[in-house]
């Protein structure tokens, strides 16, 4: 009856998921630009999502798809605060480079 | 029911509220306004005794009084004390002297401490101490007495340091407050003896109980007398804690008439006629007090013989007139001895306010050798002195002359062993009237020894209570024992040896009024007709003469047997010891941990957010794992079971 759990079987959406977040984990470590950082955290939750779609799809839970639907319009929100806060450090800073942003205080 | 009102608890609050006034507002209020305060109160408070007497003496009201229904302070068990007031002969004649001496003192005061800074601190003080004194002799009972008995330390001690820029002041105030914790310390024990063996502190109780039990004996009642007699020998400066009234002259001089003279030192004299009932059942403890009191009479006369400060020479004159006042107590002649407390109060007092106006006018010089020739300068202050020093030395008629009779006479009456005690008490009586006539001579006659100073007399408001205390100096005593002993009665019983009359007790007065002549007349030779024998004396006799310079080296013995041991233990032990290795050593150890750990924990506060994120990720992996590892399997695999693997 269901075509994607008869042809895909399930350990693979998952282990896309946690490859996914391993991605991002590994960008988010040795990536020095701010943005880059910013969009690693982003691939962090997206795979976090894939997962949540999955099991959902699994238990046939509604539930687990609402969750994702909170999440990206949250992760939306934050997205336009975090570049918002980008671009203010840029301002600030005159760079996006983590490793020179390690003060509260100018 | 309707009897007219004592207002008891009044006597004692309205100085208080003077206390509250002065002290809180007084510093901000004007001079003549604190004064005004300071005076009101004792003033109102000798008013209302005053009244109270005269119910008492039209029988309005029948003493004993012992309030009824007055609040309880506490009440746990079968402990119950109130704040209940009690008013017998014996109270009121202490009330008259307390807020009557005080009320002139008062007086005085404002005159002589007119150009302080301190001014309002002062009166509240001595309003302070005016409430803890009505309070400890109002008090039914022995805990209330207590806490007036504190509460008069305290305002000594304030009173004492009151010049506390001076280190000398400073220290005297400790030295006073320090020996007298020795002596309340025996007072305590007194109480706790009295709560186990009676149950109660009230007075009455105790008395009554005491006369249900006519055989009951010496023992236990000997151990509390005694305890609270260490409580007098503090309060009242009685051998051996009496080293700190002479020191306590460093307090201003109205403080040592009124505090160091007239009344608070008497108030273990107060304390042992208040307890006569437990003393009379112990003879063992009446002769401990007969015995001190007799030694520190002579012995503190002894010191006075040499003493150059004009105080000093009068604080041991007090502490050798207690000395007789517990000789009086001693051999069961509570009137005398009371009597005698009154008298003292009237002349003591005024010779201290003398010495004051002396000191006053001569610009504080307190050196009597720097003195001389003050007649013609002082001649109010003059004439009251030698009223004064007519009455301690005991001549007729002036007012010590019949309390100090009374208590040789009854010393003399207790026969055999004991006459020894009315000889110390004679010699004393010579060495007294030779001192207080040294005093005299050096103070007010001859040339004067000092031409720096321009003495003066004394404003009216210092004379007028040196004249009323000399009119009481004389006429003091001529109610008689008799009468006063009448009087006190109900309150501390009579003796038969007090009884008095008769050729033996006016053959004894003529051998004291003789005594006190030689005195005079020795004291007349060595500083008057010849004045360069005394010094000779002094140089023919160094020995015994330094010793008593050196007030036979009891501060010293004090100072070496008690005071530097408890020094080098506290610097060792609690400075050393306790302080810096246990205490420090602790602080230490806890301050090393905390700055290790610090020191570890602060490399993970780089500021780096990547390191960060990979102690995070790094911390989630290694949660991840233990989570998943098979730990019951593998723990199983080299032996060990745990949880709920089963087999």
């Amino acid at each position: 009856m269901n075509v994607l759990q008869q042809s895909v079987p399930l350990s693979w959406y998952l282990l896309l998921s946690a490859l996914l977040f391993a991605l991002g984990v590994v960008g988010f470590l040795i990536k020095r630009n701010l943005i880059t950082v910013f969009m690693s955290i982003e691939l962090m939750l997206n795979a976090v999502n894939l997962s949540f779609v999955t099991f959902a799809h699994q238990w046939h839970a509604v539930k687990g798809q609402i969750f994702v639907f909170f999440v990206m319009m949250v992760a939306a929100a934050e997205a336009a605060v975090g570049l918002a806060i980008i671009i203010a450090v840029f301002r600030a800073r005159a760079t996006l480079a983590v490793d020179r942003i390690d003060l509260m205080k100018l | 029911m309707n009897e007219p009102l004592l207002f008891l608890p009044l006597i004692a609050l309205l100085p208080f509220l003077g206390f509250l006034l002065n002290g809180t507002l007084g510093r901000k209020l004007p001079k003549a306004l604190v004064s005004t305060i300071a005076l009101a109160a004792p003033a109102a408070s000798f008013l209302i005794v005053v009244h109270d007497a005269f119910l008492v003496w039209t029988g309005a009201r029948v003493m004993p009084v012992i309030e009824k229904g007055a609040p309880v302070w506490i009440s746990a068990g079968t402990l119950h004390v109130d704040f209940g007031c009690v008013l017998d002969p014996l109270s009121l004649v202490m009330l008259l002297i307390i807020t009557g001496v005080g009320f002139l003192i008062h007086v005085y005061s404002v005159g002589y401490m007119a150009h302080e800074v301190g001014y309002w601190r002062y009166f509240a003080y001595l309003n302070l101490f005016l409430f803890f004194m009505t309070v400890l002799v109002l008090a039914g009972n022995a805990l209330l007495m207590f806490v007036g008995w504190e509460g008069v330390g305290l305002a000594s001690y304030l009173l004492i340091g009151f010049w506390f820029q001076k280190t000398s002041a400073v220290d005297a105030g400790k030295k006073a407050f320090v020996v007298n914790r020795i002596g309340d310390f025996g007072f305590l024990i007194g109480m706790f003896l009295l709560l186990a063996n009676f149950g109660t502190l009230t007075f009455t109780e105790i008395a009554t109980k005491l006369s249900e039990n006519p055989a009951w004996t010496g023992g236990v009642l000997t151990a509390t007398a005694l305890c609270l007699f260490v409580g007098a020998t503090g309060k009242s400066a009685q051998l051996p804690l009496y080293i700190w009234l002479p020191d306590a002259m460093e307090g201003p001089t109205p403080v040592s008439a009124l505090i160091h003279a007239a009344t608070m030192v008497t108030a273990g004299v107060y304390m042992v006629a208040r307890t006569h009932f437990l003393f009379d059942r112990s003879p063992v403890a009446l002769s401990v007090v007969a015995i001190v009191g007799a030694a520190t009479a002579l012995f503190a006369a002894t010191i006075g013989l040499v003493q150059t400060d004009i105080k000093r020479v009068l604080a041991y004159s007090t502490v050798s007139q207690l000395g007789y006042m517990f000789l009086g107590c001693g051999v069961a002649a509570y009137s005398a001895a009371i009597f005698h407390l009154m008298t003292h109060a009237f002349f003591k007092a005024l010779l201290f306010l003398a010495a004051g106006s002396v000191i006053h006018g001569m610009g504080g010089e307190q050196d009597m050798r720097k003195m001389g020739g003050l007649r013609k300068h002082m001649p109010v202050t003059f004439w009251t002195m030698t009223a004064a020093v007519l009455a301690i030395a005991g001549f007729f008629p002036f007012a010590g002359f019949f309390s100090k009779d009374a208590i040789l006479f009854a010393a003399f009456a207790q026969g055999g062993l004991l006459r020894v005690l009315w000889f110390v008490g004679l010699v004393t009586a010579l060495l007294t009237s030779f001192y207080m006539f040294r005093l005299w001579y050096l103070t007010f006659l001859g040339e004067s020894r000092n031409h720096d100073v321009h003495p003066h007399e004394s404003p009216w408001s210092m004379l007028g209570p040196l004249v009323i205390l000399a009119a009481l100096s004389v006429c003091g005593g001529w109610i008689g024992l008799g009468r006063f002993g009448e009087f006190l009665a109900p309150a501390v019983g009579v003796r038969p040896t007090e009884a008095g009359g008769g050729s033996t007790e006016l053959f004894l007065s003529i051998v004291a009024v003789l005594v006190a002549l030689i005195g005079w007349y020795i004291a007349d030779q060595f500083y008057r007709a010849k004045p360069a024998r005394a010094a000779s004396l002094a140089t023919s006799l160094p020995g015994p003469y330094n010793l008593l310079v050196h007030k036979y080296y009891v501060d010293e013995i004090y100072s070496f047997f008690v005071v530097k041991p408890l020094l080098t233990l506290s610097r060792f032990f609690l400075e050393w010891v306790v302080d810096v290795a246990v205490l420090g050593g602790l602080a230490w150890l806890l301050g090393g941990i905390a700055q290790l750990g610090g020191a570890i924990l602060q490399r993970w506060q780089s500021g780096n957010l990547r390191s960060y994120a990979a102690w995070l990720a790094l911390g989630a992996a290694a949660l991840l794992l233990f989570v998943l590892m098979p730990w019951t399997s593998l723990l199983a695999s080299i032996g060990i079971h745990v949880g709920m693997v089963a087999h």
